[in-house]
């Protein structure tokens, strides 16, 4: 057959087709060759670097967490341990709807409705196969509720697991602090490969200063993947490694605190709002750290519901805020032994000679009067009977021979206006003012001249001068040892849990104060030695089997105006002043130091001087009050005795 | 004495073998190279099914059912098969236009009929049916052939391409065309036509770029180079890459091959094959195997060769050529070197009606050489 009068040549075109078949015949075998360039490309020129990636893929590293150090009392008792808890956890793969399951869930109470979508968002947030936590801490009735419904619930199941307990809850709280769920911003500043595998941090007190020491290093396991993330142990003829890396356990801390005085001393002040600070003045051992209300720990380490941390964060009484370290009032007549010691180290004051009060002071060329406690005037009366009663007009007069600059230095060597520097977090200032101190603190010229009658009434620690209760604690553990002055600390040795090998730390001696002969010391102590004997406190010291030198005080909350008195029933409980005390004993070799200040406790000698006391009893004689918390009641004020 | 002995024995078993063969129409080579490819993709998939031997079994079962239509075929008289051609392609066809319309109707990719004990491709049978033709077509036609014949096999082989292709199956739509344009080129056409053909591909390429959208732009650039794109259709080729180059020279040894056994790799029993045996055999074993496919090529082409038939070399020819297409565009798309196109390694990759269709190729093949001294 043939198209267009063309013939066929079958010998043409064999030869053709021979032609073609050999060019094919090349063409193949180069294709060949290609593709060998490849995969000598491929499997020796980036052969490592394919392992690389090889051995990316199917190798995971899990992290086995450390269990965080225990937190022991003086005394051996725990403080913070690790407990193992019952949690509800979730495999999203395994639950067939996960709206359902969590409405479910919320149905039996075992997740608060509000935290629902927290929750969901968190599930979410995980890779299928993960075991994710959805509720901690479960009670046995929670475990009982769940157990009977368990059938509804595909996919969810109790799970145990480490978490830290405080087995004295609410006990000590500020002082210890608290774990909690790592936050947004702790992820800022941490470094993240160090807590890969850990859900909670120290947030504030010991557990976050010490965060560090109590967390140890967490260990790591090497396991094989599959491509969806999933542990396997063995596929075709390839077998899981396993290799582990153990971690280190956290190093155990022994604090300073004495446990039971730390409960006598909470339960003085259970229905207060107060702070109470007891220190060993030879080393600076915090014996007991109180600041009131307090709350228990154990809810952030089990994580707070929405609801909880809304009480606890709008209580107008403020739980959650360290009293202790962060609460700033004015010291009051605290102060006092501190300037009378500045007057006898400067020489503006002559201790045996009389001061005549009248009631009250003016400066010269000045009507203004400042006003002493008592309206009707001590009469004549030296420094110890002006530390003893407390007479505001002695240090109104002495403070214009002392001039402000040293009054400022001079407390500012007692600690006053700067942090203590005790070993755990957020402790404030407090103000020391000074004629620079103003032209800083207000923006208004006229607002920054330093006037004398400002000098007058911060020697009697009014004004604008503000101190927390750790710092009056240690400017009295200061006095007590006669000018030895060692940093606050709450922990004073640590312990390796492995080996029991404990470190002690070596207690941090300050400056001492650069202050007058031991005389001047001894004339301060013997004044604050009258104030507990006939002086203003003395009540609180009746019976007491050692000697107690002590300072009350009081900070006005609310002004009185000028040719007013003051008219406590008139006034809303919030407004009344706060009760300060400040103490040491045996006076004669010092082993404890206290502030306390209670918030609107009106008298610091009727309020605030009986629970020194009781907590000196405790300490020194190991002599606990027999009501204990079921009906803790601070001694009832006392409002016949007045100061200022 | 004993030497001579056991020389002769050897060589009496080789002849016997020859001759059963020659009486099956087999040829020898041909057959031990689809044989050593076929017992080396059994090796593998035991490995790449995670040792199941039940694939094993299903893999050979499908094996001796290719191998039986091969030695069938062997016994079919070139004549019968010239004549069935015409009759494969209509019913080819009509049978894609018949699938596509269903998936068009459905809303959904189709690209089988469920005639309920088997499902049956039609595009599958194109694969054959479209060298077939065009074979068919040229045979008594002097060649080169002449344009107008030239339009007519256009024709034939573009409309069940583009059948195919918009299924969409571009990977058989690759293989269909491939098919029927090695024919063509075996036919001797001009090298004129070959250069306006690839020039007039170029500049189609180029016009029609100007014409995209950059949405459709990126896709084919996605398309070409898949690793622009690493979670998405990347994903699968880099994880074949790294498994081919975390192989080595010898391999992580047989069932060790991490990115396979722990399923990194996608499609690890059919498409991507190819990167278990570069994982855990290493280019020892890549190369044994790729050099098994270009000797059993060459085999066949050298076959087509040795027949005096145009029908019959030409179908063999094309048939040998795209035997190599398949395996090329796979390992290339598996070692990264060619886009993603789903075409099979032929004979290895596991499932698929493919391994049914190269055996009848093969065949027919076979029953053409047995037959070429005569006139198809």
């Amino acid at each position: 057959m043939s198209t267009r009068g063309r013939i066929k040549d079958f010998w043409r075109e064999q030869r053709i087709f021979e032609q073609r078949a050999l060019a094919a015949s090349i063409i193949v075998s180069a294709l060949a060759v290609v593709l060998f360039g490849r995969l000598i490309w491929l499997q020796v020129v980036k052969y490592d670097e394919y392992t690389d990636l090889a051995q990316g893929n199917r190798v995971r590293i899990e992290p086995q967490p450390a269990p965080r150090g225990i937190i022991y009392d003086r005394n051996g008792e725990i403080l913070a341990e690790n407990k193992p808890a019952y949690q509800l956890e979730l495999v999203p793969e395994e639950v067939p709807n996960l709206d359902a399951t969590l409405k479910g869930l919320v149905d039996i109470g075992l997740i608060d409705e509000e935290d629902r979508d927290d929750v969901r968002r968190t599930i979410r947030s995980r890779r299928p196969f993960d075991s994710v936590p959805i509720r901690l801490f479960l009670n046995d009735d929670d475990m009982a509720r769940f157990a009977v419904n368990r059938h509804d619930f595909p996919g969810v199941d109790i799970r145990t697991r480490l978490a830290r307990s405080y087995p004295h809850g609410e006990t000590a709280v500020h002082a210890l602090g608290y774990v909690g769920s790592i936050s947004a911003s702790d992820l800022a500043r941490i470094d993240r490969e160090q807590y890969a595998g850990s859900s909670t941090i120290g947030k504030v007190g010991v557990e976050a200063a010490f965060e560090d020491v109590l967390r140890g290093r967490n260990g790591r396991r090497e396991i094989m993947v599959n491509a969806r993330g999933r542990s396997v142990d063995k596929a075709g003829g390839l077998e899981a490694i396993r290799d582990t890396i153990p971690g280190e356990p956290g190093s155990d801390l022994m604090l300073t605190l004495d446990l039971e005085v730390q409960r006598v001393a909470e339960d003085l002040v259970s229905n207060q709002r107060a702070a109470i600070v007891a220190l060993d003045p030879n080393n600076g051992d915090v014996l007991a750290l109180v600041s009131r209300p307090g709350f228990d720990p154990n809810m952030f380490a089990r994580g707070l519901t929405r609801t909880e941390f809304r009480a606890l964060n709008e209580n107008p009484d403020r739980p959650l805020f360290n009293r202790a370290l962060r609460g700033t009032y004015p010291p009051g007549s605290t102060i006092k032994p501190v300037v009378a010691l500045a007057g006898l180290t400067y020489g503006v004051t002559e201790p045996l000679a009389p001061h005549y009060c009248v009631g009250f002071y003016s400066l010269p060329g000045s009507s203004h009067r400042f006003r002493d406690w008592k309206p009707k005037g001590h009469g004549a009366i030296d420094l110890r009977s002006a530390i003893a009663q407390s007479c505001d007009t002695y240090f109104y007069e002495m403070s214009s021979r002392l001039g402000v600059r040293r009054l400022h230095d001079f407390l500012a060597e007692f600690g006053l206006g700067e942090p203590t520097g005790i070993d755990i977090g957020g402790e404030k200032a407090g103000i020391l003012p000074s004629p620079e101190w103003k032209q800083q603190a207000f923006r208004k010229r006229s607002d920054q001249v330093w006037f004398p009658g400002e000098t007058v009434i911060f020697s009697i620690g009014q004004g604008y001068m503000t101190s927390t209760p750790i710092q009056l604690a240690h400017m009295t553990a200061i006095l007590a040892t006669r000018g030895q002055n060692f940093q606050p600390r709450l922990v004073r040795a640590l312990r390796d849990p492995e080996t029991q090998k404990v470190t002690e730390l070596a207690p941090k001696a300050l400056p001492r104060p650069n202050a007058g002969k031991l005389e001047d010391w001894d004339r301060v102590v013997d004044g604050m030695l009258a104030v507990m004997q006939g002086g203003t406190a003395s009540r609180a010291a009746a019976g007491a089997p050692y000697t107690i030198a002590g300072k009350t005080g009081t900070a006005q909350v609310f002004t009185v105006a000028q040719n007013k008195r003051y008219n406590e029933a008139a006034i809303s409980e919030r407004l009344r002043d706060h009760a300060w005390f400040v103490a040491f004993a045996p006076a004669e070799a010092p082993k404890i130091a206290i502030a306390v200040i209670v918030e609107n406790g009106r008298s610091g000698s009727g309020t605030a001087a009986p629970i020194a006391r009781t907590i000196m009893d405790a300490y020194l004689l190991r002599k606990f009050p027999t009501v204990r918390r079921e009906n803790a009641t601070a001694p009832a004020p006392n409002s016949d005795v007045s100061e200022e | 004495m004993l030497r001579e002995d056991v020389d002769s024995t050897t060589q009496r078993t080789l002849t016997r073998t020859a001759q059963l063969l020659g009486s099956l129409r087999l040829d020898g080579p041909l057959l031990a190279g689809l044989a050593a490819i076929a017992v080396y993709g059994q090796f593998v998939l035991y490995s790449t099914s995670g040792g199941d031997w039940e694939s094993v079994l299903r893999g050979s079962v499908r094996l001796a059912l290719g191998a039986a239509l091969m030695l069938a075929l062997g016994q079919v008289r070139p004549g019968f098969l010239r004549r069935l051609t015409p009759w494969l392609y209509v019913t080819g066809l009509v049978l894609l236009i018949v699938v596509d319309a269903i998936g068009y109707i459905g809303k959904g990719a189709q690209r089988w009929l469920d005639l309920g004990f088997i499902r049956f491709q039609p595009s599958e049978l194109m694969k054959l049916a479209v060298p077939m033709t065009c074979a068919w077509i040229l045979r008594e036609r002097p060649l080169p052939p002449d344009p107008r014949t030239l339009g007519l096999l256009a024709g034939v082989i573009l409309v069940p391409t583009a059948l195919t292709i918009v299924q969409p199956d571009l990977g058989t739509g690759l293989l269909i065309l491939m098919g029927g344009l090695i024919v063509v080129l075996l036919a001797g056409l001009q090298i004129r036509y070959i250069v306006t053909l690839a020039l007039g591909g170029v500049a189609a390429a180029v016009i029609g770029w100007s014409f995209l959208h950059d949405y459709q732009r990126q896709r084919v650039l996605t398309f070409l180079d898949p690793q622009t794109d690493p979670l998405g259709s990347g994903y699968h080729i880099i994880q074949s890459i790294i498994a081919i180059g975390s192989g080595g020279i010898f391999g992580k040894g047989y069932l060790q091959g991490s990115q396979g056994q722990l399923e990194f790799l996608p499609e690890r029993t059919t498409d991507f094959v190819f990167a278990v045996v570069g994982e855990e055999l290493g280019l020892v074993g890549a190369l044994v195997l790729i050099g098994l496919y270009v000797f059993v090529v060459l085999r066949a082409i050298f076959l087509a060769s040795q027949m005096r038939d145009t029908f019959a070399r030409l179908l063999s020819g094309s048939l040998a050529a795209t035997f190599f297409v398949y395996v090329f565009i796979n390992a290339g798309m598996v070692s990264g070197l060619l886009p993603v196109v789903g075409v099979p390694l032929p004979l290895v990759s596991y499932g698929g009606t493919s391994m049914v269709t190269l055996l009848a190729g093969f065949g027919m093949l076979m029953s053409l050489y047995a037959n070429r001294k005569l006139a198809a």
